[in-house]
């Protein structure tokens, strides 16, 4: 299945070896080694910051008010509210979403073409959780070599304890992982308790086991796979990238020729000894000697593991550092070239991110949080009444996007003597209704608007609403129209 | 890792790469193997479908299709759920016919049940004659107006909806406008001064004339239902005159021909065709129109 034939080849006068392709590879388990350096801690930095605001954001508390949640960050789909501390989007507010999204795409193009990918090598999930993985990995089965060692052994009561206690513990932070993303749908307090007690909904529990099981799997087992083979992003890195990027690369002028031979006068072995301690780090098993590469995820642990060889080998550091390949070039031919942070890419995403977070910011600080919908009844159009005026019906809807309960003031405009009632008060006619609505919600009206005749067009004619927060003073308006027999 | 450094392979000078031995034109395809556990997912999702395609209605086949092993389908899906609303409704529809109609307003989710049921049976039943929404049509009466011949209270809309207008029903409403024209109780001349006096009762730019012989006629003659002036009489189903709405139209012609020869509308007693539920629904949705008292 996995091997096909080789075609016959067209004659050419000499026999073309018969050979068999592997289309499909085996997985190369990766068994990366501990490693201790500046690189190392920046990472145990970041994870630690990521997994302190996963797990702990849904239970910081934030007061809105009675009968509103208080939890500072929740998507609220039942009542379609997303909460975030002191501002409340409602399904309308969805472009600030993809204004959000903009900014992070720019963010993530501008920092790629600075610094690499340090996204995918310090703060992807897929790192954060495959780290944190083999973090438990190797307390309790040891390092790179003893793991490896025990993997090759026979079956034995150490390597099965060691197996079932590695695998129930990743299960368990998967378990947290999935519990805690629930918590950003619903108040958090409420469903731990309700998880625990049977009393959750079914989604609940769907998701969270949706979310342990591909924890689980993506962190413990798939690890490099992802990156390698299913997420996008490493395909069009190179868009971002260029010889300035400062990114982990191998100091090949001065490595090569790599060897472990006696270094002399005589010698032509280059600083490289060739011990492959970067390659037995690496969390994606790759040789950042063969340069930049499609599974580098520029995570640095190789810089910290040749740093260690080198100083215990009285070589320079830094064979594997941070640098541009243009500085690299220079160097190998003995030039200095500076650091060129200023390129048009990225001026150009610099001035895309401030154009973004302009418009966002100001967005954001305009928003209105008043809204008018006046829906014209289209059955009947117009209903003549017994004192000869004519009606009109409209299905109104008021947004108070405030925190507080508000009273709106709605008015007419464009029709003169015009009144208006309620459909439940019809003996109640004023020119302008005062609506209660409460906070953070849609109230619905049915008004019903009265026309003098005498002052009537024939057919259709306009008719403005006027919709004013009598707390605040906003306000808005929408046109509708005023419809009435074409001859009267 | 790819592993492009497989055994076997023909081995690209260039990349160091394998090749798949593909060729065209001299030039070969090098080899990017995809995971192996890849691959499996793969031949799981193939499994995965032909077991879906086994357990679930699949193959078509002209007028029928292979049911499934399973026995599954979505229609029965949906009976199962219409019977269940049905037995849902059910009660709620019982719950209707025993409350007061005044007090189904308080009962949210009564009303809300009502007020659906209402609609639908409006649709279906009502609307032809009144019009959607209750828009209304000349012969027919507006029912989102406020102009109520019978009455515009709830229990009056359901004891015109229950017995009808004219209908076979014993108890049905019945008024009897007089044919003054037809049966010659008035002469033509007179039926004019008569028409005259009624257009100045609900349009004050009706041309001013004297009317004291249409006056005088009309007391004589009309004033005993529809009320010396023009109010009109509900207990009797005799249309106010002074409205600015009329059933079958507001010109001279329109009422002149109504005094000589009146058209006399029927409605149905809807008690033969409606359970008291769907009538008391469908009372509580057209006085919810615009017009109910």
């Amino acid at each position: 299945m996995t091997k096909i034939d080789k075609p016959p080849r067209p004659a050419t006068g000499q026999d073309a070896p018969a050979s068999e392709v592997e289309l499909y590879a085996d997985r190369v388990r990766v068994y990366p080694r501990a490693v201790h350096g500046i690189a190392r801690n920046v990472k145990w930095a970041v994870l630690i910051l990521c997994l302190v605001v996963y797990y702990v954001t849904p239970w910081i508390r934030w007061d809105r008010g009675q009968g509103r949640p208080d939890q500072a960050v929740l998507l609220d789909i039942a009542h379609e509210r997303f909460y975030f501390f002191n501002v409340t989007f409602w399904p309308e507010d969805i472009y600030y979403l993809t204004g959000a999204l903009i900014l992070g795409a720019v963010s993530l193009f501008l920092v790629t073409s600075l610094a690499g990918r340090v996204w995918c090598g310090y703060s992807c999930p897929q790192t954060v959780w495959t780290d944190l993985f083999m973090w438990v990995e190797r307390l309790v089965e040891g390092d790179r070599n003893a793991r490896m060692r025990r993997d090759r052994g026979p079956n034995s009561f150490d390597k099965l304890w060691r197996k079932v206690a590695k695998h129930g513990i990743w299960v368990a932070v998967a378990f947290w992982t999935g519990g805690a993303w629930i918590m950003y749908y619903v108040d958090a307090p409420t469903v731990t308790v309700q998880f625990w007690t049977g009393q959750a909904s079914t989604e609940v529990y769907f998701f969270t086991g949706l979310f342990t099981v591909l924890t689980y799997l993506l962190a413990g087992w798939a690890r490099e796979q992802v990156c390698t083979y299913m997420c996008p992003w490493p395909r069009f890195q190179a868009s971002m990238l260029d010889e300035q990027s400062f990114i982990v690369t191998y100091e090949k002028w001065r490595g090569e020729p790599r060897g472990h031979g006696k270094r002399d006068e005589n010698s032509k072995l280059g600083d490289c000894i060739d011990c492959k301690a970067c390659v037995h780090v690496c969390p994606t098993g790759i040789d950042i000697r063969d340069g930049v590469q499609l599974s580098c995820i520029n995570c640095g642990l190789c810089v910290d593991a040749c740093n260690e060889v080198m100083t215990r080998t009285g070589r320079p550091k830094w064979l594997i550092q941070w640098d541009t390949l243009a500085r690299q070039d220079a160097k190998a031919q003995g030039r200095h070239e500076a650091i060129h942070l200023l390129r048009p890419r990225t001026l150009i995403y610099v001035t895309a991110l401030v154009l973004a977070t302009a418009v966002m910011g100001t967005a954001l600080a305009m928003r209105s949080h008043i809204g008018l919908s006046v829906q014209h009844d289209r059955a009947p159009l117009f209903v003549k009444v017994r004192d000869g005026s004519l009606r009109n019906a409209y299905a109104v809807k008021l947004s108070n996007k405030t925190p507080v309960p508000a009273s709106f003031a709605l008015a007419l405009d464009g029709l003169p003597g015009a009144v208006m009632a309620l459909s439940d008060e019809t003996d109640r006619r004023q020119e302008t209704l005062v609506l209660d609505v409460p906070i953070h919600s849609i109230g619905t009206f049915r008004v019903l608007v009265y026309g003098q005749p005498r002052t009537l067009a024939d057919g259709s004619q306009r008719l403005g609403f006027t919709l004013r927060n009598m707390a605040t003073g906003e306000t808005t308006q929408v046109t509708s129209v005023f419809m009435g027999p074409a001859t009267r | 890792m790819a592993n492009n450094d497989a055994p076997g392979g023909e081995h690209d000078p260039v990349t160091g790469r394998t090749t798949t031995g593909h060729e065209w034109d001299g030039l070969k395809e090098l080899n990017t193997p995809l995971p192996k556990w890849w691959f499996w997912t793969f031949v799981a999702t193939v499994v995965w479908g032909a077991g879906y395609a086994l357990l679930y209605p699949s193959v078509p086949w002209f007028n029928t299709h292979f049911p499934g092993l399973l026995g599954f389908s979505q229609r029965d899906v949906v009976q199962a759920d219409i019977r269940e609303l049905q037995a849902r409704r059910g009660e709620v529809m019982e719950r209707l016919k025993t409350v007061p109609l005044a007090e189904v307003r308080q009962d949210d989710a009564l009303y809300a049940v009502a007020m659906a049921a209402g609609r639908i049976a409006y649709a279906e039943n009502c609307q032809s004659c009144h019009g959607a929404g209750g828009a209304g049509r000349p012969g027919y009466p507006a029912l989102a107006g406020d102009a109520w011949i019978w009455g515009g209270g709830l229990e009056a809309i359901m004891t015109t909806v229950t017995y009808g207008i004219r209908s076979a029903h014993p108890e049905t409403r019945v008024s009897m406008m007089p044919r003054f024209g037809v049966d010659a109780m008035l002469q033509p001349a007179e039926i004019d001064q008569v028409t005259d006096f009624v257009m100045t009762l609900y349009n004050p730019a009706a041309p001013a004339g004297d009317v004291s012989k249409g006056q005088a006629l009309y007391a004589d003659n009309c004033a005993s239902c529809h009320g010396d002036r023009g109010q009109g009489n509900r207990e009797l189903g005799a249309p106010t005159l002074r409205s600015g709405v009329h059933l079958y139209g507001d010109t001279r012609a329109a009422v002149r021909a109504q005094v000589a020869n009146p058209r006399q509308g029927v409605m149905p007693n809807w008690n033969a065709r409606l359970d008291e539920a769907t009538i008391r629904a469908v009372t509580l949705y057209v006085h919810g129109l615009g017009g109910g008292e």
